[in-house]
């Protein structure tokens, strides 16, 4: 059992203004950064605001940015770092912030309300639900998601950005349109929803240019760019920019694939 | 009361509702080392490249012909025995022929996922890389003229495939001697070969590619064929970025193979 003494910078203030501060705190063996940031509330700081739950990796609230990076404070282990590294925490810097470390990610939830819910199918009552495993396994990657936003937190287009929030639902939401539209089940199309035109015209899947900074920092792993954006930005082709697809889709009347 | 002289309005990172800090990103590891090395890699091609496709020289030694001229579309072009002569474009193409093939390739390059996301990053700065803020005032993405042509990139990958597969033909003329007798190898031979399967290898993993195979597919369990080929594919997509480095250092190593030969640098050595 071994324990030093680490330094850390800490951006503490609200909407008004803040600043990032100094303080110096106990570590022990196999902490992670969130057991540091209790400790300073515990003996230094009792008023700093920190949004945490799960400690777990699985409830996404410790979302903040450690040394400039998007990560979950639990799931960041003290031993990544040198002893003598000043380890800098601060809130994640896409959204507004509240206090402390604590921002207000409601952009997040306005977007995931833009994103038209699952159509149930006509005629199939709900627990007659059938689906083949071959034909949930992508979308069940896209499950995986703690909604921890750390995505939307890291994508350029809004990040560096704040007047594309309101054309860009952010890659979280973007996959969530193409888990719908991968759906064996989904009915939008027969009700007149086209996911594959509404991903480009309405959630702005446009302006995401692949760079996979999302994916770099999913904590669940999920290749969000590879899996979901390109495959949906193929499927927005087929229908805004294929005339074969377009015209191959006319003749043989096959929606659903 | 515009004076010119108020600072620009903040936004991004430096947005009044975030949290105030001053530095544009606060990361400490080697963040900038990624971005540097691919804009070098990718301008050495480009240096390389053009310097070859334009020179109009030394690109068919026999059996070698330079990826580069492969197929020859115009009437300028060496005569090469049994080789990808094509000539499509008769005697007023009096430039480079290599400049008439190169325009798929280099398309298909360009509008490639993986590609674009390397210049983006390292030529644009769009962003530099995670977290760390884009130098641009303004961002717009793929969805204004120019870039949103790059929706088009499945085309090119419909060109490749010929373009492979004379790629293809050229190598299996590498088994030839310089007096074109069959049944013949030499160390020529084996870099072709190395390319030509990195040439396969990276446009099939392409991600159009896969979406084709099967990725706009609904119901996998309906098509078990298109199921299998889109497995195939997506394992082979998972290695694309290195797969599209492999294949463009290969591409440009096979040309200055045939650059040295047919500049009598060095002689092929023979195996059989
Ligand atoms: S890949 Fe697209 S959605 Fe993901 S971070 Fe980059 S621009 Fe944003
Ligand atoms: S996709 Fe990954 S990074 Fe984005 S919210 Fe879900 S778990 Fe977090
Ligand atoms: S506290 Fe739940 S993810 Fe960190
Ligand atoms: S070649 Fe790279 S994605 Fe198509």
């Amino acid at each position: 059992m071994s324990t030093y003494d680490a330094s850390f910078r800490i951006w503490r203030g609200d909407a008004e203004g803040g600043s990032l501060r100094d303080f110096t705190v106990e570590v022990h063996d196999g902490e992670v950064v969130l057991d540091i940031v209790h400790r300073l509330q515990a003996t230094q700081a009792s008023d700093l605001a920190v949004r945490w739950n799960c400690k777990a990796g699985k409830c996404g609230s410790c979302s903040a940015e450690i040394n400039g990076r998007p990560r979950l404070m639990c799931m960041t282990r003290m031993s990544t770092f040198e002893r003598s590294e000043t380890i800098t925490v601060t809130p994640l810097r896409a959204f507004p912030v509240v206090r402390d470390l604590v921002t207000d990610v409601s952009f997040n939830y306005e977007k995931a309300r833009e994103v038209p819910a699952f159509v149930p199918p006509q005629g199939v009552a709900p627990g007659a639900y059938r689906m083949q495993q071959v034909d949930v396994d992508r979308s069940q990657e896209f499950r995986k998601c703690i909604e921890c936003f750390l995505c939307q937190d890291t994508c350029h287009v809004v990040r560096d950005h704040e007047e594309n929030k309101t054309a860009f639902a952010g890659p979280r939401f973007l996959m969530r349109v193409a888990e719908l539209d991968m759906h064996p089940l989904d009915a939008a199309q027969e009700a007149g929803l086209d996911r594959k035109r509404t991903a480009q015209e309405e959630h702005g899947l446009g302006y995401c240019n692949i760079t996979k900074c999302c994916t770099e920092v999913c904590p669940e792993g999920i290749k969000i760019t590879d899996n979901a954006l390109i495959p949906l930005k193929e499927r927005a082709v087929d229908r805004t920019y294929d005339p074969l697809v377009w015209l191959g889709n006319k003749i043989r009347r096959r929606a659903d694939l | 009361m515009a004076t010119g002289t108020e600072p620009p309005r903040l936004t991004g990172v430096h947005d009044p509702s975030r949290a105030a800090i001053a530095a544009r990103h606060l990361r400490t590891d080697r963040w900038w080392l990624a971005p540097a090395v691919t804009a070098a890699g990718l301008l050495a091609f480009i240096v390389y490249s053009t310097w070859r496709a334009f020179a109009n020289a030394d690109y068919y030694a026999a059996p070698y012909v330079s990826p580069f001229y492969s197929p020859c579309l115009a009437e300028n072009c060496q005569e090469m025995r049994g080789g990808p002569n094509l000539d499509l474009f008769g005697s007023w193409w009096g430039l480079s022929p290599a400049l008439l093939i190169l325009v798929f390739p280099l398309g298909f390059r360009l509008t490639c996922y993986y590609y674009r996301k390397a210049y983006y990053r390292g030529f644009w700065a769009s962003p530099p890389a995670c977290a760390v803020a884009e130098p641009h005032a303004k961002y717009t993405g793929e969805t204004r003229f120019p870039l949103v042509l790059q929706n088009i990139h499945r085309y090119f990958f419909y060109a490749a495939l010929p373009v492979a597969g004379i790629l293809t033909y050229d190598t299996a003329l590498t088994f030839r001697n310089d007096r074109y007798e069959w049944g013949h190898m030499g160390l020529g031979t084996l870099l072709f070969l190395v390319n030509i399967a990195l040439i396969w290898a990276y446009t099939l993993s392409c991600h159009s590619c896969r979406h084709i195979m099967g990725g706009r597919l609904r119901h996998f369990s309906k098509h078990p064929v298109r199921y299998r080929l889109w497995g195939w594919v997506s394992r082979l997509n998972s290695r694309h970025m290195q797969l599209a480095w492999a294949s463009l250092i290969s591409v440009a190593l096979c040309d200055f193979y045939v650059y040295l030969l047919a500049s009598g640098t060095f002689t092929d050595p023979r195996f059989f």
